[in-house]
């Protein structure tokens, strides 16, 4: 036997965002506000790599990431936080200008990356005709098909990754990973679009379990390079079945958000100004402030 | 019983699904998934629904319930898939829609530094490129109802025609449905149209709230059909107990 030992490929966040350089292309699975690799995008927020372009189909993690400024170039079909429709760090980005922005149909960004998995050039799809799409990316091209009448379509170029970052509910030391949530998203594409793939997990497990249907089993360990284990690792995105969305925290980073300066400031100050382990702990006295009775004036 | 104005936008939307035999009810907003749901549960039973997620339930659901029985999975990557197959028909949202039916759902102002960036284009594109296309606009204005889109997420008639019958074979843009009436795309040269106005709103009022000439019917604009009792029924009891569309549309 050789390869993998009994810690395997496990590391840390701050070892994935140590292999991260400037200018990369940094593919980011989940989908929205949905099991997002936020432990893995905020130890890249700390490790400030700069003038990345950004592929995702895009949540909080595009927001952060614009907000911090690390951003050259966002690649995505949307980015919302779903329960609250607009993500309001990258509408900041975009609305000043910041940020230089691909923006691709859902089924085009789909077929980018399963070109980009298949080392393919491209992909034809329908998807883009006739739209602004194609206004606002002078740089696509179409093609006639070899077939029949010649049918006119989107060449969509392959998504090629330097690096994915991908959240799953449970992986081993290999770097298998599982989900158990009811949609896989892009996420095994990002593995097989990039040259290396981190995976994070909710929690970590002996290969083989806990038992599941193997259909569950999403990541291959031949796509993965290192894996973290990051309990909470998606929060405040959604991580059903463990965990679903923290929509009152969302709504409270949507609103420091929105405000941007001091409010901004101070948020960014408390939640990411320390490591994975103080984000946890503020969030945790965030909710228990909360949950404390008000007092009424006397 | 009198149906409030959210009720008739529901059976309004209901309507765009009938005829359509075993295809995917897609819908984004209130009144178009209670429409979709109120479709299959009376005339249009063949549908598919989902819970709102990867999830095709076994029976229509009601509004934000947990999903109960199911009977096919549609995870995001299927649904963009099924957009390309074509055997769906989506009820969208606009920002901005004009005469011939182009929509925005990306940014207003100049795209290149935009006023006020949106969702992005998301589906847009190929859903209207590829498959049949409904709209579902809660709020009939001028600011939505503009004479041109900022940015052309959704595919218009005159762009389809653009691209020819061949690439635009699978364009089919039904109807609008919106807080006050319901359109679609028949008037001349593939501009819209206004079908029947929601009981208590005047031709007038459309028109003034509609940012570009709307072509009108022979026969007239006749009163958009309410629920009937067993609709009402179902939309009150069993769809949306809890008024959700009443939020969406208030009185």
């Amino acid at each position: 036997m050789s390869g993998t030992t009994s810690t395997g490929k496990v590391m840390t966040a701050e070892d994935v965002a140590a292999t991260l350089r400037d200018g990369m292309t940094v593919g980011i699975g989940g989908w929205g506000s949905r099991r997002k690799p936020m432990a893995l995008v905020r130890a890249v927020l700390r490790a400030g790599v700069r003038d990345l372009t950004v592929v995702s189909c895009g949540g909080p993690d595009v927001g952060l990431l614009c907000a911090a400024g690390l951003v050259r170039r966002v690649v995505a079909p949307f980015v919302t936080l779903d329960s609250v429709p607009l993500e309001p760090h990258f509408r900041a980005a975009r609305q000043s200008g910041a940020v230089a922005f691909t923006e691709y149909d859902e089924g085009m960004f789909l077929f980018g990356l399963l070109a980009a998995a298949h080392r393919l050039p491209f992909l034809p799809t329908r998807a883009g005709l006739g739209s602004d799409v194609l206004r606002v990316n002078p740089e696509l091209r179409t093609v006639r098909s070899p077939y029949g009448e010649g049918e006119e379509l989107v060449a969509v170029p392959a998504l090629s990754l330097d690096v994915a970052l991908v959240h799953v509910d449970r992986a081993d030391p290999r770097g298998n990973g599982r989900y158990l949530g009811p949609d896989p998203y892009l996420d095994d594409l990002y593995a097989k679009a990039a040259a290396r793939c981190y995976l994070s997990c909710e929690r970590l497990v002996p290969p083989g379990e806990p038992a599941g249907p193997p259909q569950t089993l999403l990541i291959s360990r031949m796509h993965i390079a290192g894996v973290v284990e990051a309990p909470g690792g998606g929060h405040f995105t959604d991580c059903s079945p463990d965990r679903g969305r923290d929509e009152a925290f969302q709504r409270h980073y949507a609103r420091a958000a929105a405000a941007g300066g001091e409010e901004w400031a101070a948020f960014a100050a408390r939640f990411l100004g320390g490591d994975e382990a103080v984000y946890q702990e503020e969030v945790r006295r965030w909710h228990e402030e909360r949950a404390r009775p008000v007092k009424e004036g006397v | 019983m009198t149906a409030t104005r959210a009720e008739v936008c529901v059976a309004a939307c209901a309507e765009a699904w009938r005829g359509d035999g075993e295809v995917l009810a897609a819908a984004m907003g209130v009144c178009s998934v209670l429409g979709a749901r109120l479709a299959r549960m009376t005339f249009a039973p063949d549908l598919l629904t989902t819970d709102g997620g990867a999830l095709l339930t076994a029976a229509p659901i009601p509004y934000g319930a947990p999903p109960g029985p199911v009977e096919g999975w549609l995870p995001f990557r299927d649904h963009l898939w099924l957009v390309l197959n074509g055997r769906r028909h989506v009820m969208m949202g606009a920002s901005q829609i004009d005469r011939h039916g182009n929509t925005n759902i990306s940014a207003i102002g100049p795209w290149a530094r935009p006023r006020s960036q949106l969702l992005g284009s998301r589906g847009a594109p190929g859903n209207t490129i590829c498959c049949p296309t409904s709209y579902w606009i809660p709020r009939h204005s001028t600011r939505v109802f503009v004479p041109e889109v900022d940015m052309a997420s959704g595919v218009g008639t005159d762009r389809a025609a653009a691209l020819g019958p061949r690439a635009a074979r699978f364009h089919d843009l039904r109807r609008v449905v919106t807080d006050l009436a319901v359109l679609d795309l028949g008037g001349p040269g593939g501009t819209m149209r206004l079908l029947s106005v929601h009981p208590g709103v005047t031709v007038d009022e459309v028109v003034a709230a509609t940012g570009f000439p709307l072509a009108i019917g022979p026969g007239g604009v006749p009163e958009t059909p309410e629920p009937g009792e067993e609709e009402l029924r179902l939309i009150r009891d069993v769809l949306d107990p809890g008024g959700a569309r009443e939020a969406e549309v208030p009185g």
